[in-house]
């Protein structure tokens, strides 16, 4: 097995550093130490695989993979983009997961005591795979704004958590995504971890009317973009060096 | 003025947040949706090798457990074999994902003890398994690395152990052996803070 080809190195500067003082949690859970660089070896450029097996065709329909009476409450819509590399090349069958709260921005969480109401047709996570041109899409309906704890009056902007896997281990990632014109993004003190205004635009997801069901369910289009392989026109690293 | 450059730029991270356990592990979190949860048996049956058992704990900067992470591993089978860079086991899949107890904040692992895999250079790397790991508060998740106390002599060569200047941070990476069980505590700060990588 030759080794698959190096990634591009991740740009810190575009992601948040650990220590984030206004998002109070990151200050005692944050690495005071350097991370240190690597070059990759496999154990970093290999990953998990996943396949139909392992996904169920209703787990990303959150309108239908939990409903027990009829259908959630709240605005229905579907999600879609593609997972691309920063090549723009798709990523084909890899595992995108979402999570997120319900319309009254509750979660179904045992840890979760706000005072919305849980929704009893609504679990909020979904799961799925890119298909070969490295499209996804789910069906949930939009998450409430809720409060939490950092300041007193703290809200968080309406959002879904995505995780997504990508080849390799060292392309995981998890980030969240927020709905176009939400004015509390530019105030949340998570969104705001991120340094670069371009960064933040990254996480809004776009209103989308050419991807709704017209008479059913508006739509937003989020693509994820993962860590880019090299090129490897090139060997600088011959075997044996 | 210059041709403009036309890579993407990477989605940037946002923390998982505090119910990271309904999207990646409901079922472990008590919440019962989906037909089979993913990660949950990191060897599978077949497995060749041997079976081991790993606890630990990830505390914070205040030495206090941290309940809400969730924790992500990677590893090759017995023989060196990653899953997708060769033949393995039918069932071996090398990763999982585990959450801890809500009270306790101590997670365990059962799996096998990896052989070793080749590094950049012509040798061999110390057995070891990749753990990622994120929760409310880690704003890009952490990628470690788990080493084995009965394994000295390959740990003293291997090449990512010795990258590590301080030696004394060397040992944050090794998990300890008793009994059966390897002890594997991860800190996220100050005393023996644990080594992190940007892979």
């Amino acid at each position: 097995m030759t080794q698959p080809p190096d990634l591009y190195q991740r740009d810190r500067d575009w992601h948040p550093p650990a220590y984030t003082q206004n998002y109070k949690t990151s200050v005692s859970r944050s690495p005071k130490n350097a991370l240190l660089s690597l070059e990759s070896t496999l154990s970093e450029l290999s990953g998990p695989t996943f396949g139909h097996s392992d996904v169920d065709p209703l787990d990303n329909d959150l309108i239908r993979n939990y409903a027990k009476t009829g259908d959630p409450i709240g605005e229905r819509i579907i999600l879609h983009g593609r997972v691309l590399d920063e090549n723009g090349k798709p990523v084909p069958n890899t595992l995108v997961e979402i999570w997120q709260a319900n319309a009254g921005g509750r979660y179904r969480h045992k840890k979760d005591t706000y005072l919305a109401a849980i929704d009893p047709n609504f679990g909020g996570c979904g799961r799925t795979l890119t298909d070969e041109h490295g499209c996804y899409r789910f069906r949930t309906i939009k998450p409430g704004a809720y409060p939490w704890r950092n300041w007193i009056n703290s809200w968080r902007p309406a959002h879904i958590h995505v995780s997504v896997f990508g080849p390799s281990f060292a392309q995981r990632l998890i980030t969240q995504l927020y709905f176009e014109g939400d004015p509390l993004i530019a105030k949340c003190p998570i969104v705001n971890t991120i340094p670069d205004q371009r960064a933040i635009d990254q996480l809004v997801a776009a209103l989308d009317l050419n991807a709704t069901v017209p008479l059913d369910s508006i739509a937003y289009k989020f693509d994820i973009v993962l860590r880019g392989h090299r090129s490897t026109y090139f060997e600088n690293r011959p075997e044996g060096n | 003025m210059v041709q403009k450059l036309d890579y993407r730029k990477e989605t940037p991270s946002q923390t998982a947040g505090p119910y990271v356990h309904i999207g990646l592990a409901p079922g472990d979190a008590g919440f019962d949706i989906y037909r089979q949860e993913l990660g949950r048996d990191i060897a599978g049956p077949r497995a060749q090798g041997e079976r081991i058992e790993i606890q630990g704990q990830v505390s914070d900067g205040a030495g206090a457990p941290i309940k809400d992470v969730l924790i992500e591993a990677w590893q090759a089978n017995a023989a060196g074999i990653y899953p997708g860079c060769g033949d393995v086991e039918p069932g071996f899949r090398g990763w999982g994902r585990v959450i801890p107890d809500f009270e306790t904040g101590e997670w365990s692992i059962s799996t096998v003890k990896p052989g070793r895999v080749k590094g950049r250079g012509p040798g061999l790397m110390a057995p070891h398994i990749s753990f990622w790991m994120v929760a409310r508060g880690i704003n890009v998740g952490l990628n470690t690395r788990l080493y084995f106390s009965d394994e000295a002599e390959a740990n003293k060569a291997d090449p990512i152990l010795n990258l590590i200047e301080q030696a004394d941070r060397r040992d944050t990476l090794v998990a300890r052996r008793d009994g059966d069980v390897y002890r594997f505590d991860i800190r996220l700060q100050g005393d023996k803070e644990t080594v992190f990588f940007d892979v």
